[in-house]
């Protein structure tokens, strides 16, 4: 009788296709693989310890470092927290100039998910394609914080300075050009057979398995359950805002890969609702101790200047308790649990991480099916190695 | 909000001996139960359909030491658990010693709790009993201790500029 | 090829060395090592609008047997500082290593348990390409600098810095 033995591979921390510092170990029989085991780790940068050292000012450009391809929503979720452990009121122009950076970035890590992802597949050109309509959106983002990805633009109170000058016309460029390009990126892949062949029936999940795994995202959305924070709990004004949902139906790869492309075409109908009705006002919140005065005030009012002077050295005290703020980021539910103890330093931020706790279920979507499809799997989970290891 | 108000009922009347206070900041529920009830109250409520209280979020883990806080037990564990269907939220917190920190594992329930048992287990040396695989995942084999603990030091190496560029590097704990 | 070893030093190579410097500049061959931020930005760099293969990095190799220059992009953790290790040692001679960003080449932000404060305390680096991340125009004068230092070195001396 034929014995058949198991081989282990290790799909290492340098690999093109693990998105990063991910390694997996497979257990395989022949092509099939039985068991899965991703270790992660290879990252961890020690960012919730060092952010317990900073003043809450201090700590929202370490925010922007953990998912570094949706920089803006990161700190938009921080900035979120904060504001209500202090309970601070934005004004109404920041609420719609947040909605609308939000969903810039959504597009930003949509697109560059596509293109990794159609690359690992062997298709070789959206990437380019891709990136290249990526700096667009990077140009807008250099012209609002003055950098290409880690801006720290959503500060604490409202924006870091008034929206540049030509943000309007930028964006309604941006808005006019992209739907074209979005049905360029499905004429190369949405019909394709191979890329069909690659996808369908490949990493599914049920809807039942992924409560149980405590998916969030599209991850949950792509096997059919309706939920999306931005409906179900909206923050930063988003039930102002028209839009749908899109949901999957089988849980696999490809109706990811549809959904994610929906998403995409809804992100740019949000836009262009918030830069259609973007009110007038001032681009911080008054909350004299806590917020920092506008930089033209600080040159010429003595208040301001001592204030501000107090904000930067000292920070403000954070009353004793704890607040979570959850918004839906590209990849799923970031959430933000601040724990303030009374001084100017907080006791504890953990942030919930979406990618780590998606690619938890790696082995439930590739047990039993075969190695390549192991490289679809991480990709149509859509992880960024940063938010997972912190 | 009547999820509020059914989630209170439910655990006030089958768990109330077991509920330590509720407290509702920033209006958000919570309620500080005993260690040994987490279990039981997180099946029930996985059994409940009609509150649907199905998706574990996030498990946190805070330490207080040397806080006045710390007098009611220096780890605090925070479950945060979602209802789809209602859309509410609310969280469940209980107090570990800071000398035996151990807590029942709650894989058996929900598969996510898995990884998220492993990082406090690694970043703060809570123990779960129960648990199929307490190994560390996020930090080094070789690192002793458990950085998320107020009392390990943030390792701090002084910067070389120009003045101690020969000075070997000084790291301040 | 071999030839390094075996020259004496008694020999000047003045037309061989600079033929095999063009060469070496021509078309190296760059490791796909991105780890962190900095990594989105070397993508960026090789795609259409900064388009890093009219320099000859057109193939990014992920075997590092095939490949001459490693650009570490990205925060190395302690975790993976013995597997950048074993990476370098395997890539043959001659190799080059370009510390892309702040956190490769000093610690950059984060100053923790978690962090090697720069790179170079495990391997030894060529370039230094301060930023943030750095933009991709900062990335390729990085690599300009690097055609400089591949320009003015020599077969002869080659096998002496290496040995490290």
């Amino acid at each position: 009788m034929a014995e058949s033995k198991t081989i282990t591979l290790n799909m290492g921390p340098q690999h093109p296709a693990t998105h990063g510092v991910l390694r997996v170990e497979l257990e395989l029989e022949g092509e099939t693989v039985v068991k899965v085991r991703p270790i992660v780790g290879y990252l961890h940068t020690g960012i919730e310890k060092t952010m317990e050292s900073k003043l809450y000012y201090k700590a929202i450009p370490e925010t922007d470092r953990m998912d570094y391809l949706a920089p803006m929503s990161n700190n938009l979720g921080y900035c979120l927290a904060v504001e209500k452990l202090m309970e601070i009121e934005v004004p109404e122009k920041v609420k719609w100039a947040r909605v609308c950076l939000a969903e810039l970035t959504r597009l930003n890590s949509h697109l560059v998910w596509l293109g990794t992802h159609a690359l690992d597949l062997g298709a070789l050109s959206p990437v380019l394609y891709t990136f290249r309509d990526r700096e667009m959106i990077l140009d807008i983002y250099e012209a609002c914080g003055g950098q290409r990805m880690m801006t720290s633009y959503i500060r604490i109170g409202g924006l870091a300075h008034d929206l540049p000058l030509d943000f309007d016309k930028k964006v309604r460029h941006l808005l006019k050009v992209f739907p074209e390009k979005i049905k360029e990126y499905e004429t190369l892949l949405t019909e394709n057979q191979i890329f069909i062949n690659r996808t369908r029936n490949v990493a599914v999940i049920s809807a039942e398995d992924a409560i149980n795994w405590s998916l969030t995202g599209p991850m949950l959305r792509g096997s059919g359950v309706k939920h999306d924070l931005r409906k179900a709990n909206p923050y930063s004004g988003y039930e102002n805002f028209d839009f749908e949902i899109p949901i999957g139906e089988n849980g696999d790869a490809y109706d990811r890969y549809k959904l994610r492309m929906e998403e995409m075409r809804q992100s740019l109908r949000i836009a262009r609702q918030a830069i259609d009705g973007m009110p007038e006002g001032p681009y911080r919140a008054h909350v004299p101790g806590v917020v920092l005065p506008p930089k033209e005030d600080v040159l010429h009012k003595m208040e301001s200047m001592i204030f501000h002077f107090k904000i930067i050295t000292e920070g403000f005290k954070a009353p004793c308790g704890s607040v979570y703020q959850a918004i839906e980021s590209p990849k799923g539910e970031i959430g933000f649990y601040i724990v303030g103890d009374g001084s100017n330093r907080p006791r504890r931020i953990r942030v919930r991480p979406p990618s780590f706790v998606n690619i938890a279920c790696l082995p439930a979507l590739c047990e039993g099916g075969m190695v390549s499809d192991v490289v679809c799997a991480i990709g149509s989970v859509d992880i960024v190695l940063g938010e997972v290891d912190r | 909000m009547e999820f509020e108000q059914e989630i209170r009922e439910f655990i006030n009347g089958r768990f109330g001996e077991n509920v330590i206070t509720e407290d509702n900041f920033r209006n958000q529920l919570s309620f500080i139960v005993k260690p040994a009830a987490v279990y039981d109250i997180c099946q029930a409520l996985l059994e409940d359909d009609r509150l649907d209280v199905k998706l574990l979020a996030d498990i946190t883990m805070v330490d207080w030491l040397d806080h006045e806080e710390e007098k009611k037990g220096r780890f605090e564990l925070v479950y945060n658990l979602y209802s789809l269907k209602h859309k509410g939220r609310f969280f469940l917190k209980t107090r570990l010693p800071g000398d035996k920190p151990e807590i029942k594992s709650l894989t058996p329930l929900w598969n996510g709790a898995n990884w998220l048992e492993r990082e406090a287990y690694d970043m703060m040396g809570i123990i779960f009993t129960g648990h199929p695989d307490l190994t560390k995942i996020l930090t080094t084999d070789d690192l002793e201790g458990h950085p998320l603990r107020r009392d390990f030091p943030l390792t701090w190496e002084q910067p070389q500029f120009s003045w101690n560029k020969d000075d070997p590097p000084e790291v301040i704990k | 090829m071999g030839l390094e070893e075996r020259i004496p030093d008694s020999i000047i190579l003045t037309t061989l060395d600079k033929m095999v410097n063009w060469a070496h500049k021509r078309s190296m061959w760059p490791m796909t090592f991105g780890l962190a931020c900095c990594a989105i930005e070397m993508m960026s760099a090789s795609m259409p609008n900064f388009d890093l293969a009219r320099f000859g990095m057109e193939v990014f190799r992920p075997s590092p047997r095939q490949a001459d220059l490693m650009i570490v992009s990205g925060r190395v953790s302690r975790k993976m500082a013995p597997v950048i290790k074993t990476l370098y040692e395997q890539m043959p001679n001659p190799k080059w290593v370009i510390a892309m960003g702040a956190c490769a080449s000093c610690g950059g932000v984060f100053n923790n348990y978690a962090i090697v404060q720069g790179v170079d305390r495990i391997i030894p680096v060529d370039v230094y390409v301060p930023g943030c991340p750095p933009r991709p125009e900062q990335l390729i004068n990085g690599i300009m600098k690097l055609f400089e230092k591949v320009e003015k070195s020599s077969l002869k001396d080659k096998h002496e810095e290496w040995g490290r």
